[in-house]
């Protein structure tokens, strides 16, 4: 209602606004014709100048942004196929880069250089057939390339191989967390429908298949390194989408199908801490906190605490409500021993389901 | 929303000029195409306004998290308490924001208000061919924009799940609370928005098609008609699709069918949707969604072609290939949705042919791009504020538009797919290239539509800011979606991997302040010019269309005696003839209506 208001009044002030200008206009003459609204050889020097001047102002910034901004970039990529796509990305930015670089140059150089002046003839100059077939066929040569590469990189991402023995893991959704389901000893997935949701069986798993007995449901992934996996998602109420952006790797979570996406970490958790970039980010960020914290104690309010170490991540990158800002799961990659010593404490779903077989009358487990 | 009853005020002066009439039939529902223009501008003004001030609300939410503001507590209300916006109405701000500056701003502003300004006056006709069926489709629009912005007043808040709405989150009231009545208005709205356009774009079509004055070919029609038809034939060719999806989603909502929903667990219970697929909402939507992208953009593309030839005073460049530019675009435009679908869960194969002629739309844009280039190469450039916005939109066109070469391979869109990377590109390929356009067309044609000069030094003003500003906002945006932080977030402190982007953001948010602030200088131009701009004279910026041929002050028919016949291109600026001479002793440029000169040969463009 007070928004309401707001705009009653402010609507109001236009009025009154509107009905001044009106006095102020009747009070003089504005009946002469004259040319002093349209560029004059002054204002197209200065225009003409200023543009240039912008021009060249576009790049410092430009260059500026690549220099303070540029390590902000996520890091060289996790995973095996994530090489290929950096660089794909790296080759892309170098023509996006060059032809800016060369285009915006033309422009604005053009219109400092052919500012207007009385008296100065434009060229006439409307077509010319060699000229426009040099720049279709330019662009034509280098998106072929450009294509070839992607569709290549492309296949291969989404080629998706059982042969290579991948870890099958169940991404799980809903609003606004994470699940995984490890397919376990026999590395195939129990079947699953929303519909058996019940009680302890918060993600549908459907009890009668004997393949769902040795599942393992766990709140954070983890991966041997140099081992496939293969992500299998469901979603129990709207569009999720699984985002690994260290493994180059997002793939949508829909209701109602299962989805997919397949890789191979090469980086473990330990590994990727060690490098340049990650001890330069980790101590970029405790030095922002800790000079934000002088600010907070000051407010009286509770300190951050520092950033330990960098933990790989799984974000939600599909609105799908309030909280999407907040619907995130870890992911750590290690070795191989270190990962079946993690996997062997994980209880088994026909464990879990014991345990929690009690407690299956008692109402619905709240999300 | 009261700008509509401004119009007459500047016309009071001709009202000899008119047949009978009240004020009603004259000013409100007219069926003039002159006042309709204006009633899409000050309408798609007015909501420019709205949007836009959402647009820094959630800005300053995301440099600022969880600070009060005392502008949150005025304008949002109980959404904000205490004055630290709330998680749902910054959903629903980033929604509505996006909602109304595509359709309602961009949409309307441009193809609403210069399909009517201009196409009877550069063709040579004396009005649209219906012109009750242009008046019906502006006052459907007024409804649709009073609809949406009553949703903005439900209690549990307007539609909230993104722009794009797709289901379920847009479906089920229980998984977010804009998708209760806010919703409903916002497909409601949008079903008469979509009626509207396409009772404009229809007309469009047939007038440009059947009322073309003599001499009027197709090929010398200038480059903003081109620009407009096409954009009107993608627009009937595309929203149909757009309604059937919303009609759907309404039938899902309201009448329990299941074309969108299936399998879904909310609040406690399984609900009884079986079979449906979000994923073909997504295909439905982009369908529309795609070729709105362009409809958005080519009224600007023409406008600026028309702009840069008149004022650097040459003709522009390759004027066959900018059509066939236009043409090219418009088919590819709507071959190619499934690039905004290639992490869906759609077939990988699909993603490969998307891909592919995704990036073929690279060229006709190129095309376009260098023929821009060369026209002002060699030029007597006028820099007028137009001019200016004009180069400004080439500038931001084709920055935004090379970020497309990337998001448009699938390959890498994989990991900066609903990032802010693709916020950063499509701002300034499709939202602030095509706002230049708008300020152009509004520079250059206000003389046209009011009879009186702009402000050319509040125009520099505003220019120079806006340019700088809008860059500031969007250029370091790109660092921040190569960093993988996705859009729609509330907040980014939910942990502290992003911590080291609050700087950027804060950065990017003063910027947008500065911009948004600026745009005040404009609106005070361009209402104070409305009532005391100077006199225009009738072709202050002597250009060559015919729309410059009628007199200052407009009347009903556009042209008091005979229509003009046509005996040239539109772009004979610099023309010389044997002698080296202009063709027309004394001016720089020869007017369509202007027959050739003895010795003058007919350009073979």
């Amino acid at each position: 209602m007070t928004a309401f208001l707001v705009i009653v009044v402010v609507a109001l002030f236009a009025i009154t606004f509107w009905q001044l200008t009106k006095i102020y206009q009747l009070s003089r003459n504005t009946n002469t014709l004259d040319s002093s609204q349209i560029a004059s050889d002054k204002d197209n020097r200065i225009q003409g100048n200023l543009l240039l001047a912008f021009g060249i102002a576009f790049y410092i910034f430009m260059l500026y942004n690549f220099w303070t901004f540029g390590d902000r970039a996520l890091p060289a990529a996790s995973s095996e196929h994530g090489v290929q796509y950096d660089n794909l990305l790296l080759i892309t930015m170098a023509v996006i880069m060059f032809v800016q670089v060369i285009t915006q140059g033309l422009l604005h150089y053009f219109a400092f250089k052919y500012k207007g002046k009385k008296g100065n003839k434009a060229l006439f100059f409307a077509d010319n057939d060699k000229l426009e077939f040099v720049w279709t066929i330019i662009p034509v040569i280098v998106l072929a390339g450009l294509i070839i590469y992607g569709l290549f990189t492309w296949t291969d991402i989404m080629d998706i191989n059982e042969e290579d023995d991948p870890i099958v893991i169940e991404l799980y959704a809903k609003q606004f967390s994470w699940q995984a389901r490890y397919a376990g000893k026999d590395n195939v997935l129990g079947k699953a429908n929303v519909r058996f949701i019940e009680g302890a069986n918060t993600m549908g798993v459907d009890e009668s298949d004997p393949y769902a007995m040795d599942d393992v449901i766990t709140a954070e992934i983890h991966l041997p390194v140099n081992r496939p996996v293969l992500f299998k998602m469901r979603s129990q109420d709207v569009l999720h989408s699984a985002y690994f952006p260290h493994f180059r790797a997002q793939m949508n979570v829909v209701p109602g199908m299962i989805t997919q996406f397949s890789f191979t970490p090469t980086i473990t958790t330990d590994e990727i801490n060690d490098t340049e970039y990650m001890r330069d980010k980790v101590a970029r960020i405790n030095e922002i906190r800790k000079s934000g914290n002088e600010a907070r104690m000051a407010a009286g309010e509770e300190p951050l605490g520092n950033y330990e170490q960098f933990e790989y991540y799984l974000l939600c990158n599909k609105i799908c409500g309030v909280a999407h800002y907040n619907m995130q799961m870890k992911v750590v990659v290690e070795s191989e021993e270190d990962f079946n010593a993690w996997i062997a404490e994980q209880k088994e779903y026909s464990q879990t389901m014991e345990t929690a077989a009690p407690a299956t009358e008692v109402a619905q487990v709240e999300n | 929303m009261s700008a509509v009853g401004h119009v007459p005020v500047n016309e009071h002066a001709h009202d000899d000029h008119h047949h009978e009439g009240n004020f009603f039939t004259k000013y409100i529902f007219s069926m003039d195409h002159k006042v309709i223009a204006k009633q899409y501008l000050f309408t798609a003004l007015i909501m420019g306004i709205i949007g836009i001030a959402m647009s820094v609300f959630f800005r300053m939410q995301i440099a600022w998290p969880a600070e009060s503001f005392k502008i949150f507590e005025i304008f949002l209300g109980d959404w904000a308490p205490g004055g630290v916006m709330s998680q749902d109405i910054y959903l629903a701000l980033v929604t509505m924001h996006g909602t109304i500056m595509v359709f309602f701003v961009l949409t309307q502003g441009l193809s609403g208000t210069f399909s009517n300004l201009l196409i009877p006056l550069q063709i040579g006709a004396r009005d649209m061919a219906s012109g009750f069926m242009n008046m019906l489709s502006y006052w459907l629009f007024f409804l649709s924009c009073v609809i949406m912005i009553g949703s903005l007043f439900v209690e549990a808040g307007p539609a909230s799940a993104g722009w794009t709405i797709y289901p379920p989150l847009s479906a089920l009231p229980q998984a977010i609370g804009g998708s209760g009545l806010g919703m409903t208005l916002w497909l409601v709205s949008m079903a008469i928005f979509i009626a509207s356009s396409l009772l404009g774009s229809l007309n469009y079509i047939v007038t440009v098609i059947n009322l073309r004055t003599k001499g009027m070919s197709m090929t010398r029609l200038p480059l903003t008609i081109w620009a407009l038809f096409v954009t009107a034939i993608i627009g009937v060719v595309s929203f149909p699709v757009l309604l059937s999806a919303a009609l759907m989603l309404i039938m899902d909502r309201s009448f329990g069918t299941s074309f969108f929903l299936s399998d879904i667990f909310i609040g406690g219970e399984v609900l009884h949707y079986q079979g449906g697929s979000p994923i073909l909402f997504e295909h439905l939507f982009w369908f529309l969604g795609h070729p709105e992208v362009y409809i958005v953009i080519l009224p600007a593309m023409g406008i600026a072609s028309e702009i840069l030839a008149t004022n650097a005073r040459k003709p522009i460049f390759g004027y066959r290939a900018m059509i066939a530019s236009i043409l090219g675009i418009a088919f590819l435009s709507t071959i190619v949705w499934g690039h905004h679908m290639f992490v869906s869960g759609m077939n990988p194969f699909l993603g490969s042919v998307f891909t592919f002629t995704t990036l073929l739309i690279a060229i006709p844009s190129a095309v376009k791009a260098f023929n821009w280039i060369t026209t002002i190469w060699k030029g007597n450039l006028q820099l007028n504020p137009s001019m200016l916005f004009s180069i400004g939109f080439v500038s931001t066109f084709i920055t935004g538009g090379l970020t497309g070469i990337v998001l448009g391979d699938s390959t890498l869109d994989i990991n900066v797919h609903d990032t802010y990377f693709v916020v950063a590109h499509f701002h300034l390929v499709m939202g602030i290239s095509a706002l230049y356009g708008m300020f152009a067309g509004i520079y250059h044609w206000f003389p046209k539509m009011f009879g009186r000069m702009m402000n050319k030094n509040l125009g520099y003003v505003h220019f120079w800011i806006t340019i700088i500003g809008a860059y500031g906002v969007f250029f370091p945006m790109h660092f921040v979606g190569m960093a993988g932080l996705p859009r729609r977030y509330y907040d980014n402190t939910a942990f502290p991997y992003f911590d080291d982007l609050l700087e950027i953001n804060v950065l990017i948010t003063v910027f947008a302040i500065i911009t948004a602030l600026v745009q005040l200088v404009f609106l005070y131009n361009f209402i104070h010019s409305i009532i005391a701009g100077k006199k225009a004279t009738a072709n202050p910026w002597n250009s060559n269309s015919l729309e410059w041929t009628t007199p200052v002050e407009p009347i009903h028919g556009n042209w008091p005696g005979e229509i003009p016949t046509v005996y040239r291109w539109p772009y004979d600026y610099s023309k010389t003839n044997e002698q080296g001479e202009y063709v027309i002793a004394g001016q720089d440029f020869a007017p369509q209506n202007v027959p050739l000169q003895k010795g003058e040969e007919e350009l073979n463009h």
